[in-house]
Parts: structure tokens; C-alpha cells; sequence
């Protein structure tokens, strides 16, 4: 009797719809995990790049010659769990092996110093490290070339002469030893001396050196043929040419004197075996006491590496430094990409759906544009690169700027033709999208406003438009999702490893649609593969890739909330 | 001429606790004597010979033939599917947003056809507005939702177009309810009050006919007396012509009535006449109540 009860009731269970529920509610469930464990992942992997972490002191006794033993500073990056027959498999032959058991640890090692030691990372066997100490007075200094360094600091030098040792009662410490406070600030105030001179007055000089430049030859180019001595436009170039060169030379004789004043002072320090190297205080980025640093103090020096690491402009062929540049190159084509994609999606779409004859022809239309979302990426890539850079490009170099060719402006990849392939690629997304906003509306609202009077397009300009703005804000999100991943086009059309200077700068004529521009997706492949050091890179890949996902959430919860607004304004006749 | 709110109500509250039998047309509230003065009055629309088509070949109107009168009610009344809104429509030319329609006759306004080719259509429906079932304000502000028809031929100042509102809001006895919040979201007033703001928008552009597509039927009983006092008072200033489903509302507001069925024209006349003493005996069957 039983038995058949349950039967019935599991028969039951499944007819009453309930394992359909479950299926569907762990599907969801399963989706949303994903994304929030890459989310987390990308977190803990990027972000946890900046977090200063302890220096070791160990002796590491090699594992193929027992006798030699050398003395390790740094960092552990990264540990893996390995077997003794893979690491015999490699070649490496591990003596006293019966001593260790068949599995053990290995731990990568960041052991910088690539200027003396000529590498990065070294992996080392956990068995063979002796004696891991954590002595407080190790510094990482962060460089400008040549990655990180891990030692002592055992002196300050000022003009080759010591003005401080350290010795074992009071080793180096940099929050109480005021002298290299004082010469770390003095050098960064130079720094910023000098980068001020070079980025920004040499840098207009130069450009208007070139204006100038352009001017002459646009003048010769209507004239006909050089210009002669005494020519009126010419005498003007040249004064101000002249005003220019000699302010140029005034800067240079100021950066020289900056960079002898910054090259006075050097860092003393001693690696792991010993060795003594000095560090110019120029070279420094930042010095680093991570096990003396309280969690209060390494929270703030990691919210500071991480601002760092918004706004500074990337080094070392973008393997360190920040990616700002990057992050402003993405969000300026995607803002151009979008002031060009709404109208003429929105406008095509008014065409489509108000003003076409809905026949044969309107249909295939339709059908075209909808085809034009699945073309692949990289085929708009092609045709940018084909039609907008090398015909519209090379036509308005032709007819605008004479005077520069043969060096193209616009006949070469740049942000105005990236953002237009881009803008291309996502019409029809906007189209649908504003179609199926247009197509909700109610006659009621359209007759009411015929039978006052208004013509048609008063009538869709004034009442049908503003009512499907929220569809047509739900088209933008959804290009500007797409939009932001696509990297495969851009290599083609205007996206550069290093870009020198910002698209927007205070260069006349400040916006500069021609220039090629960085941007995160495509750093995030520079950076993950095609980097002389991918070890050290890695971290970067994961952060920037975390700040992509973030921009393009940001950007997506602005366009969501202004359509929300519009929502609440058009409601009660949506329904 | 123009009544305010304030008595409106005081005779609708009256009106509304006798008990339908007994209550008196709005006509007599005013005690209005002036049958004698319909026969007089100007035509101001003809319908000529109208037949009307839909998807080319689908006859929906049989040879209309009716006059309009100046500053007075005309009522069409009749079944469902006679063709009373698609006549209706015909006036100010809505019909021609209908793919596939085809019309052959005249309507004459003021003597001009307009259905001759090269007229100003705009110019039709400024002059010729409508009212529609279901109250369809935009979803702007209330102001704004006067203000439209004016702002559409050009009226920018500020002055201009706040007399106007206030003069049309008043004629739509909906001022004194929504003058403190002119500028809030037209979606947000009750069904009758939109419907009263339609109708203020439409008076907004001065017309000379008011249409009015079963204007009603989507109201309360409180709603649909405020809007039958309200085409009472507007009468003075503009001709109507209303269309319903419900006859004792047609008793009540008209002056003439047109009685249709299945596309054809039965019988025309002024209210009295037809409801008291009906020519054909279509048109008794269905006051009567043998049909509907």
C-alpha cells in the first residue's frame, strides 16, 4: 500500500509542473554564479595586485647541487602543487628525493632586480627553502625601468658623498628618516618639473612649430611655387618660427639643468647576496616597507597604488604604471559612437516604420539590417579600414590638408573612424530597438494629435518620439554594450599599443578626431600576450579587464537610469 | 452664458438623487424654448451622396445625404456597425489614415468641398475637431496638452497661451479642478477629467465643429452628465455633432438627430420630431428598444 502512494505522489510531483520550477530557478542560479565568480575572480586576481605584500628572507639550498646555497629576497607571487616526476620530466634532478615525499609545493618568487639578475621570477621547491624570516627593514622600490627591486637600503648619497649609513641599531626606515623624505620629495617636485616642461611646453612648441610648418606650405600650394624672400606671409612664419625656437632653446636649457639637479641624489642598496647597487632617486616611483606596515597603512597605500593606477599613463611597454589613457580612449569612442549611432538609427528607424510604403521593399530592407548585426566584427574592421580611411580619409586629406600630404590625417586609422565603424555595427541594434518602441505606441495618441491640426511630422517630432524614448535609450545600452567589447575591428581602424598623447589636449585644435587612441580591451590583449614579460603582466590583464567590465556597467547604469526617468514620465500609456 | 462649475454640481447632485424616470433633459434645466428656432437655422456642414469604401470594394456607407446646422446638436444615433463613427470621421477626414479607403460624394464646409483635391487638410482639422471614445491626452503636462494644438500653428507667447488655456479649461468647466497643478502629468487626472481636457484641447484651437465620437460611453454616470452640460454650453459658440449608442442621451442633448443603419441614412429630423413621432418604422423599432 505504501509503495504505490509514493508512487502516485512523485507522478503527481512531476505533472504539477514543480521539477520545471526547480530546473528553471537552477538555471538562473547557475548563470548568475558564473558571472558574479568571474567578477570575483577577476577581483581577487587584478585587484589583489596592488595589495603590498610581505617580502621574504630565505636561504634556498638548490635542488640538483646540495652544496650550493644562495640567499632569496622577494616576494611569493604564486604557488602550485607539482609532482617530483613532472619536475624529472622538465630535467631538473632532485638529489635526496627519498628524503621528500612525492608531491610538494612550489612557489614562484618574484625576485626583481632584472638589471642584475637578468630575471624577473624564479620558481623555487618549498623542501629546499630554509630559514624564511620576514626582517622589517626589506624595501621593494617600485622603478621606472627595470621592474622592482627587493633589498636594503644601506645609505643615502647626495653629490657621490654619504649623507647617511645604516647600521644594525637603526636600519633604514622610511617613515622616521627625515633626510630621505626631504630628497624623495625634492626629487619628485624635479619630476614634475620636468614632466610639466616636456609634456606640456615643449610639446605645444612643437605643435605649433608644425602649424607653422603647414601654414607655409599651404601658402606655397596657392601660390604656386616657393615663396620669395620678401613675401608678407612668409616674413610672419618666420618671426614667429624665430619667437618659438628661441623659446625652445630657454627650455631646453632649463630641462638640462633639472635633469643634472634630479641625477644628485641616489639610494644606496644591497641585494640579497650582498651586492651594491645605487638607485637614483630619479628612477624611484615608490619605496615600499611592507612588513612593517600595519593593515590601516597597507589599506591606504593600496587605495593609493589603485588611484595610481586609474590616472598615471602606463611604462615599461604597458607592462607596469597605469592605464589611464586607456581608459579615456574607451570612453570617448564610445561616447562619439554613440552621439553618431542615435540619430541615424533613430531617424532610419522613424523611416521604416512611419513613412515607408509597407511593402516589398521595406521588408528587404528590413531584413538587411537585421543581417547587418551577425556580419562578423572584424568584416566591419575591413570595410572601415577600406571606405572610411582609405576613400572618405584620403578624399578629405585631399581636399583639406594639402599641405600635410604625404603624411595623412585623416587618410590614416583614427577615433572618428573607429567610432564610425563601431557606430555601424550597432545601428541596426538601435533600429530594432526603436522600431518596436514606435510600434507600441497607440493610434489614439497619434489621431488625437492629426485631429488637432499637426501634420504627421509634427505629430511624431512633438507626441510619437518623446513617448518611445525609452525604447530608443534601451537601443543605446544595448550598442553601447556591444560596442565597448569589440576590440577585433579597432586594431584595424585606429587602435594603438601607445598612444603619445590624449585624443582631447590643450593642442589647437584641442579635439583631435585624427589621432589614434588606446583603449582597455585592446591593452588588456597587449598586455596578456604580447608583453616581453607576461609573468608580471598578468596581474595587470586581471585588473584591466575588471575595470573594463566596470566601465561598461557604469556606462550601461547611466543609460538605464535616464531611461527609467523617461519611463516614469511616458508610463500610463505604455501599458 | 457659460455656466461655472460651482452650479454645475449643484444641479447635478440635485438631478442625480431623482430618479432617472422622472429627471428632466438638460435641455429643460435651462428652460430652453427654442424648437421654434431650429428650423431656422444656417446649415453650416452638407453631406452629399456620400458612399464610402473600405479595402477598395467593402461598402460601408450608402448614399448619405444630411445637413449640419449651425450652433446646434446633431445626434447620430443607431446599432452598432451602422456607421455612425465612420461617417463621423469622414467630416474631418480621419478616414484617409485608413489604408484601402475609398470615398466618392461631398461634404460641403461652409460651401467648399473637402474632398477637392490641393486643400489645406491641417487647416480641415483645425477647423473640424474631434473628440474620441477612449479620453487620449499626451503624456505631457496639462497646460501643455491646451497648448499643443496652438503651439503646432505657431503660438509661442507665453501671454497668448496662457489665456488660452485658462479660456479653454474654463469652457471644459475643468479650471477650478486642475488650476493649482497645471503643470503636473495629464495621466494623473480621473477618466472624466481627461476626457474634459480633451475636449478643452480641442476648443483650444477655435474650431467650428466639434465632433464627438461617443464621447461618454467610457464615463460614469456623474462624468457623462458634466460632459453633456458641458456640450449644452459649448453649442452657443461651436456646432456639434455627436455620436452614441445611447438614445435617451441623444433625446437629452441633441437638436437634431440622424438616425442610421447598416450604412444607410434612415431617417433625419429634428429630436422632438423623431423621438416622438418617427417617420419609418426602422426608426421606431429600434427607439422602441425591438432592436439595438
Amino acid at each position: 500500500m505504501l509503495e504505490t502512494k509514493k508512487q502516485t505522489s512523485i507522478v503527481q510531483w512531476y505533472k504539477s509542473g514543480e521539477p520545471w520550477i526547480w530546473f528553471n530557478a537552477g538555471a538562473v542560479t547557475i548563470c548568475v554564479l558564473t558571472v558574479v565568480g568571474l567578477l570575483f575572480l577577476l577581483a581577487v586576481r587584478g585587484f589583489g595586485h596592488f595589495w603590498p605584500t610581505d617580502i621574504l628572507e630565505a636561504t634556498y639550498t638548490a635542488p640538483d647541487n646540495l652544496q650550493q646555497q644562495i640567499k632569496l629576497i622577494g616576494e611569493i607571487s604564486e604557488h602550485q602543487t607539482v609532482s617530483i616526476e613532472q619536475l624529472q620530466s622538465a630535467g631538473l634532478n632532485i638529489k635526496q628525493i627519498d628524503h621528500i615525499s612525492p608531491f610538494l609545493t612550489r612557489y614562484l618568487v618574484k625576485v626583481g632586480n632584472r638589471d642584475i639578475t637578468g630575471k624577473d621570477f624564479t620558481w623555487v621547491l618549498e623542501p629546499f627553502l630554509e630559514n624564511v624570516q620576514r626582517p622589517k627593514e626589506l624595501v621593494v622600490i617600485e622603478r621606472k625601468e627595470w621592474g622592482n627591486f627587493y633589498g636594503r637600503v644601506i645609505g643615502l648619497q647626495s653629490a657621490g658623498e654619504n649623507k647617511w649609513q645604516a647600521s644594525a641599531e637603526a636600519p633604514f626606515d622610511i617613515t622616521t628618516n627625515t633626510l630621505y623624505q626631504e630628497l624623495l620629495s625634492r626629487a619628485q617636485k624635479l619630476t614634475q618639473d620636468i614632466a610639466d616642461i616636456e609634456k606640456v611646453e615643449i610639446s605645444a612648441i612643437n605643435h605649433n612649430l608644425e602649424r607653422l610648418r603647414l601654414r607655409q606650405r599651404k601658402a606655397e600650394l596657392d601660390y604656386g611655387a616657393p615663396l620669395p624672400a620678401d613675401h608678407v606671409e612668409l616674413k610672419e612664419i618666420n618671426s614667429e618660427k624665430a619667437v618659438l625656437e628661441a623659446r625652445y632653446e630657454e627650455l631646453q636649457k632649463s630641462l638640462a639643468q633639472l635633469y643634472e639637479a634630479i641625477a644628485r641624489d641616489t639610494l644606496v642598496t644591497q641585494t640579497s647576496d650582498g651586492t651594491t647597487a645605487n638607485i637614483s632617486f630619479a628612477k624611484i616611483v615608490h619605496i615600499l616597507q611592507p612588513n612593517k606596515m600595519s593593515l590601516a597603512a597597507k589599506t591606504q597605500s593600496y587605495l593609493q597604488q589603485f588611484w595610481l593606477f586609474l590616472t598615471e599613463e602606463p611604462r615599461e611597454a604597458n607592462t607596469e604604471g597605469g592605464i589611464f589613457p586607456a581608459i579615456f580612449g574607451t570612453v570617448m569612442m564610445v561616447l562619439l559612437m554613440s552621439i553618431i549611432v542615435t540619430p541615424f538609427g533613430v531617424i532610419a528607424a522613424v523611416y521604416l516604420h512611419e513613412y515607408a510604403k509597407q511593402g516589398i521593399v521595406t521588408r528587404l530592407i528590413r531584413i538587411a539590417v537585421n543581417n547587418l548585426a551577425g556580419v562578423p566584427s572584424i568584416v566591419y574592421g575591413v570595410f572601415g579600414l577600406g571606405f572610411f580611411v582609405y576613400f572618405i580619409g584620403a578624399g578629405i586629406d585631399k581636399i583639406f590638408f594639402p599641405e600635410v600630404l604625404p603624411a595623412p590625417t585623416f587618410g590614416t586609422p583614427g577615433l572618428l573612424w573607429a567610432s564610425l565603424t563601431l557606430a555601424l555595427l550597432t545601428l541596426p541594434v538601435v533600429i530594432v530597438a526603436t522600431e518596436e518602441g514606435l510600434a507600441r505606441i497607440p493610434r489614439s495618441v497619434r489621431e488625437g494629435s492629426l485631429a488637432l491640426g499637426a501634420t504627421k511630422a509634427e505629430t511624431l517630432w512633438q507626441v510619437v518620439i518623446p513617448m518611445a524614448s525609452p525604447a530608443m535609450m534601451t537601443g543605446l545600452i544595448l550598442a553601447v554594450a556591444r560596442a565597448a567589447g569589440e576590440v577585433a575591428p579597432l586594431m584595424l581602424v585606429g587602435v594603438v599599443k601607445l598612444a603619445p598623447s590624449l585624443p582631447i589636449n590643450g593642442n589647437y585644435p584641442f579635439v583631435h578626431l585624427d589621432q589614434k587612441f588606446m583603449h582597455l580591451g585592446f591593452h588588456i590583449y597587449d598586455v596578456g600576450f604580447q608583453s616581453p614579460n607576461v609573468e608580471a603582466a598578468r596581474p595587470l590583464v586581471y585588473a584591466t579587464s575588471l575595470l573594463l567590465v566596470l566601465i561598461i556597467a557604469i556606462l550601461n547604469f547611466s543609460a538605464v537610469s535616464m531611461r527609467n526617468h523617461l519611463r516614469e514620465k511616458y508610463k500610463a500609456l505604455e501599458s | 452664458m457659460i455656466k461655472t462649475n460651482n452650479s454645475m454640481t449643484a444641479d447635478i447632485t440635485e438631478v442625480t438623487q431623482q430618479p432617472i424616470s422622472t429627471r428632466p433633459d438638460v435641455a429643460s434645466l435651462r428652460g430652453k424654448s427654442s424648437a421654434a428656432r431650429l428650423e431656422q437655422r444656417e446649415i453650416c456642414l452638407e453631406v452629399k451622396n456620400l458612399n464610402l469604401y473600405y479595402n477598395f470594394d467593402t461598402q460601408a456607407l450608402f448614399n448619405v445625404n444630411l445637413p449640419i446646422h449651425k450652433h446646434a446638436v446633431t445626434a447620430f444615433i443607431g446599432p452598432s456597425g451602422c456607421g455612425k463613427s465612420t461617417l463621423l470621421r469622414c467630416i474631418n477626414r480621419m478616414n484617409d489614415l485608413v489604408d484601402g479607403c475609398r470615398i466618392e460624394g461631398e461634404i460641403l464646409l461652409d460651401g467648399e468641398n473637402i474632398f477637392r483635391p490641393g486643400i489645406e487638410i491641417t487647416d480641415l482639422r483645425r477647423r473640424v475637431g474631434m473628440v474620441f471614445q477612449k479620453p487620449n491626452p499626451f503624456p505631457k503636462t496639462i497646460y501643455e496638452n491646451v497648448a499643443y494644438g496652438l503651439r503646432i500653428q505657431g503660438v509661442t507667447r507665453k501671454r497668448v497661451l496662457d489665456d488660452v488655456v485658462e479660456k479653454s479649461l474654463v469652457q471644459a468647466a475643468l479650471w477650478d479642478e486642475v488650476k493649482d497643478r497645471l503643470h503636473e502629468n495629464a495621466l494623473g487626472l480621473s477618466g472624466g477629467q481627461q476626457q474634459r481636457l480633451v475636449i478643452a484641447r480641442a476648443v483650444a484651437v477655435e474650431p467650428e465643429v466639434l465632433l464627438l465620437d461617443e464621447p461618454a460611453s467610457a464615463l460614469d454616470p456623474i462624468s457623462t452628465l458634466k460632459i453633456e452640460e458641458l456640450i449644452d454650453s459649448l453649442k452657443d459658440q461651436y456646432t456639434i455633432a455627436i455620436v452614441t449608442h445611447n438614445m435617451q442621451q441623444a433625446a437629452r442633448v441633441s437638436d437634431y438627430t440622424a438616425f442610421m443603419y447598416l450604412g444607410k441614412l434612415i431617417e433625419f429630423g429634428s429630436t422632438e420630431t423623431l423621438f416622438t413621432n418617427p417617420q419609418h418604422k426602422q426608426t421606431e423599432d429600434y427607439i422602441t428598444g425591438r432592436y439595438g
